[in-house]
């Protein structure tokens, strides 16, 4: 079983808990606007065998202690379900913790993969199906399927936002933010990422017109209250469920 | 035994065989009290503190600015040759200085009379004429005696940059005496042991007798002037310290006997913390002491180690940029009967980056393993992230080799406290004799012979196994070569500058370490490595000396956890240790080797031509076992994961360093979560057989606008390769090398 890989950074230390070492894979079916890693969206990167990708994980476990782990990252993880599978299935075999961190769109096989993940930080592009189509290109049904696969297996979520001055920025954006991640099932935690315009030279690399050309980076500073009361949000979310589990 | 059992200095300590013989590490076992928890007893800077600090500060910005202070031109150093000197009399609570000012340097003729001077003139200072005429007329220096028994082979290797950095033209350095024993016992006491030593020493004359009842007798001589120098600043270090005060007044008396007396490169101060840890907690029991009291005492000593300066030549500076002194307090670890070594003192020599602000001395190395406290680690790490003032080496490492009251000497050498004793080594030069395997024996820069008798590749295509051969050859060569040296180098420093004040503080039948180092080990391998997975072909001249390598294809570079080329860094350092244990060692040395470069991997890298790696001529190594600059691509674990593959035990057992650089955002989102995950990363590093770690957590921009504005950033300290320094200190060169190093940075 191969893959294909863009790379492997061995130390990502803002990829989900604790230490982790983060393989991007190549190739993802969205173009979203401020997408900073544009090289991992097509073709190209390098073809992998489960096993090898595997045997060089396992290599950091070290360095993992109580908390940290393995994270699918890209590019879109999704995207290649059985080479995905195994992977995961190998590390678990091993101890290690897994992270998926995925936009959800991707070519089915959810309930196995994620039988083998203990944590998806879930990358929530836009709320409305309009907005969602602006950033990506696409129709929003196909990550609302995973979602609901997420729901049935139980497993945890890390919820990721980008805030994009003018684009997914101000308070209206961010309430009704709070309203969908409220919805979501198992929301431990909300991560808003600030938009930057490190990406921006690969674009020019790759000669791909970038569509933010000229939008400012987020002052990072500013999101710091969205993100509290977003996390208190979901924090409150998580009790409720809990209390009407209790009622059954 | 002149010492009453009895006594006051003695009151309340658990008694045991320290009692009644020299025994620091028994006195330590029985008295010390292990501490769990967390920082929040530390105390603020005291106000005398504070003043004290706010002089020598002033001085030590001036100094940067000014390259220097001032120097002690008409005597030459000596135990108790010079005046006493305060910084601020009134509120300094531990006294004394290597003159009689701060900062003002010592010279000392020794080591040899032409450094001296010419360290000297690069100031624009002059020696007293007088003392320069009869110092010329009487007495024969260390760097005379070596050159008048150097072969040919070894000027030849010198002056071609193969082996580089020699300590025949400075003080060796890396000795520690252990300077627990003057508090623990004082000088009285420790001159009737070495008398009785003395007498022992009686049977057949044999060179070796005669030397060391030589050394003895001058070891006597040294104790007496020793207690001489204290008692000018009014110190009775003769009978043991009666309370914490004295004991930190009394070791640092001891310490600073030895920097008076020598310029050894690295003047380390051994590991201190836990020793005084006991005198200070029998003061806060008794209600004699409170926490604010200790702190200032710590804090104090720590100001005069800050202090600490020699007479450089420009040469030297070079070698190891920043004007460093090496004053290493080890820090930590694990005792072998599974308590920990940290006291509340640890963190009070840790929180002095607090009180005091960051700086390169004292070189604050913890002893790290995995059963530490968890709240130490945390606080280390902490530290770490705030003052990248700190170094990590692996106590589970050298605790089963060296048991547990070892300190460092410099950057990453161990030995057992005051039983010890190392011979230093230098370096010679891996990736220059790759290219002697591939030329010949001949220098790609000098066009001369070095090593004989090797087969002059002129294949078009560089052939593995055929460079491979010729490359073990020649390192065959230079280690034989290399121990002559070192032999040399030590009998002469024996018989011309020995130290006598600090081997008065060691056992008198004392093991001696003879550290041998290597540089460019990751050109070396990557060099190999590009030779047997891709195709290179060499660009010759007229001469056929290969001064080019056009590289044809890819292959594995050492930083990438990638077996393929890390197991020839192996094979290389492993061969190479083995081919000098070959050859015995003056005094029964025992043979060790490092991968440690200080800063010279700039200097190694204008000595040496283009490699078959891709770095051309000029450019710097990387530093000791650093992957080359940029070439670790797979991130910060993976290229941890190929140092911690360089063997230390048997191989490389002076030490492996490896400097790590990270962003602070790489490391995490926040303050906690950045403390937690530098803890994992160090303990998994050090799970894997890993021994040295530097840490810095800072951008890039930083260094570059430090660069240019200076005045900015007066005390930015940064880890370099074993020790810290002021960045502001180094040169050009040597910042533009740091500033071209690997910052992990993945976000």
């Amino acid at each position: 079983m191969t893959g294909r890989i863009h790379s492997i950074e061995s130390m990502g230390l803002v990829d989900g808990p604790g230490v982790r070492s983060v393989v991007f894979f190549q190739g993802c079916p969205l173009r979203c606007l401020y997408c900073h890693n544009p090289d991992t969206q097509r073709g190209g990167g390098q073809e992998i065998s489960a096993q090898e990708l595997c045997r060089r994980l396992v290599r950091f476990r070290p360095y993992f202690g109580d908390s940290g782990g393995v994270t699918f990252s890209g590019g879109e993880p999704l995207a290649q379900p059985e080479f995905l599978l195994e992977c995961l299935r190998r590390l678990k075999a091993e101890g290690i913790h897994t992270c998926l961190d995925t936009s959800g769109v991707g070519l089915g096989n959810y309930g196995e993969i994620l039988a083998h993940t203990d944590l998806v930080l879930y990358d929530v592009k836009h709320f409305d199906p309009q907005g969602y189509r602006a950033i990506t290109g696409r129709d929003m049904d196909a990550t609302l399927a995973f979602v609901e696969a997420v729901r049935t297996a139980g497993v945890p979520i890390w919820v990721r936002h980008v805030v994009v001055p003018g684009l997914t920025d101000g308070e209206d954006h961010l309430t009704a933010l709070g309203a969908y991640i409220a919805t979501l099932p198992g929301v431990e935690r909300v991560e808003l990422l600030p938009y930057h315009t490190m990406g921006v030279e690969k674009y020019r690399k790759l000669g791909i017109p970038y569509a933010l050309e000229g939008v400012p980076p987020m002052d990072g500073t500013k999101l710091e209250k969205w993100n509290r009361r977003l996390n208190e949000i979901c924090r409150r979310g998580t009790k409720q469920e809990r209390n009407e589990s209790y009622e059954h | 035994m002149s010492i009453d059992v009895n006594c006051t200095a003695w009151n309340g300590f658990r008694t045991g065989e320290w009692r009644h013989l020299v025994n620091v590490r028994n006195f330590i076992q029985k008295n010390y009290t292990p501490y769990e928890g967390d920082d929040s007893f530390l105390a603020p800077i005291s106000s005398k503190t504070a003043k004290v600090w706010e002089k020598a500060e002033a001085l030590i910005l001036e100094e940067i600015q000014k390259g220097i202070i001032d120097v002690e031109t008409r005597v030459v150093s000596g135990i108790d040759n010079f005046a006493p000197g305060y910084i601020d009399r009134d509120n300094e609570v531990i006294v004394g200085l290597q003159t009689d000012a701060p900062l003002k340097r010592i010279v000392n003729l020794y080591g040899g009379m032409r450094m001296a001077t010419s360290a000297l003139e690069q100031y624009g200072y002059h020696l007293d004429p007088e003392v320069e005429k009869h110092f010329r007329l009487y007495r024969k220096t260390h760097n005379d005696g070596v050159f008048d028994v150097y072969p040919q082979r070894t000027r030849l290797a010198r002056s071609a940059g193969l082996l580089t950095g020699l300590p025949d033209a400075y003080g060796r350095g890396r000795i520690v005496g252990d300077y627990c024993r003057v508090p623990l016992y004082g000088t009285d006491f420790l001159i009737e042991e070495k008398r009785k030593d003395l007498d022992m020493l009686d049977g057949l004359m044999t060179d070796e007798r005669i030397r060391l009842r030589e050394e003895v007798q001058m070891q006597i001589r040294a104790l007496e002037e020793m207690a001489s120098m204290a008692a000018r600043y009014g110190c009775d270090i003769t009978r043991p310290a009666e309370n914490a005060h004295e004991a930190v007044q009394n070791l640092y008396m001891a310490y600073l006997a030895g920097i008076k007396e020598n310029n050894g490169a690295a003047t380390s101060l051994g590991r201190t913390a836990t020793f005084l840890d006991i005198y200070i907690q029998r003061d806060l029991d008794n209600g004699v002491l409170d926490e604010q009291g200790a702190q200032e005492l710590i804090d104090q000593f720590v100001i005069k180690l800050r202090l600490v300066r020699h007479l450089r030549t420009p040469e030297y500076n070079e070698l190891f940029g920043g004007d460093p002194t090496w004053v290493t307090e080890s820090i930590g670890g694990m005792g072998v009967d599974g308590r920990t070594l940290v006291t509340k003192n640890s963190f009070r020599y840790l929180h002095t980056l607090t009180n005091l602000g960051t700086a390169p001395e004292p070189n604050l190395t913890v002893l790290w393993s995995k059963n530490l406290p968890q709240a130490f680690k945390d606080y280390c790490s902490k530290m770490s992230i705030q003052t990248d003032s700190i170094q990590y080496e692996s106590d589970e490492l050298m605790r089963p080799l060296y048991g547990d009251d070892y300190c460092i000497a410099c950057c990453v050498s161990a030995m057992a406290v005051g039983k010890q004793m190392q011979f230093f080594g230098a370096r010679a030069n891996l990736a220059k004799s790759l290219l002697y395997a591939i030329n010949g024996g001949v220098d790609e820069k000098k066009g001369m012979e070095v090593v004989p008798g090797i087969e002059h590749d002129l294949d078009e295509v560089l052939d593995y196994p055929k460079v491979l051969g010729n490359y073990k050859k020649v390192l065959a060569y230079v280690a034989e070569l290399y121990v002559d040296t070192i032999n040399i180098i030590h009998y002469m420093h024996d018989k011309y500058a020995y130290e006598s004040s600090q081997m008065a503080l060691h056992d008198t039948l004392v093991e001696r370490l003879a550290a041998f180092g290597v540089a460019g080990l990751s050109i070396a391998a990557d060099s190999l490595s590009a030779i047997k997975f891709a195709k290179v072909r060499p660009i010759r001249n007229e001469a056929g000396i290969a001064v080019d390598f056009a590289i044809e294809g890819d292959f594995p570079k050492y930083g990438n956890d990638d077996d393929r080329v890390d197991d020839i860094a192996v094979e290389l350092v492993s061969y190479f240790s083995a081919e000098l244990k070959k050859h015995p060692l003056y005094r029964n040395g025992i043979h060790t080797l490092s991968a440690l470069t200080i800063t010279s991997n700039v200097m190694y890298g204008k000595k040496t031509g283009t490699t078959p790696d891709g770095r051309k001529a000029g450019e710097p190594f990387a530093p000791g076992a650093n992957p080359m600059h940029g070439r670790d691509v797979n991130g910060a674990l993976a290229s941890l994961n190929s140092v911690a593959k360089i063997p230390y035990r048997a191989v490389c057992q002076d030490g492996v360093s490896n400097t790590f650089t990270v962003v602070p955002e790489a490391l995490g989102k926040d303050d906690s979560q950045r403390v937690t995950n530098l803890v994992a990363i160090l303990d998994g590093y050090f799970s894997q057989g890993a021994h040295h770690l530097n840490v810095n957590v800072l951008h890039r921009e930083t260094l570059l606008d430090a660069m240019e504005h200076p005045e900015k950033y007066p005390s930015l300290t940064i880890r370099v390769s074993g020790y810290a320094v002021n960045f502001n200190r180094l040169s050009r060169e040597q910042q533009e090398e740091v500033v071209r190093r690997t910052f992990h940075a993945a976000i």
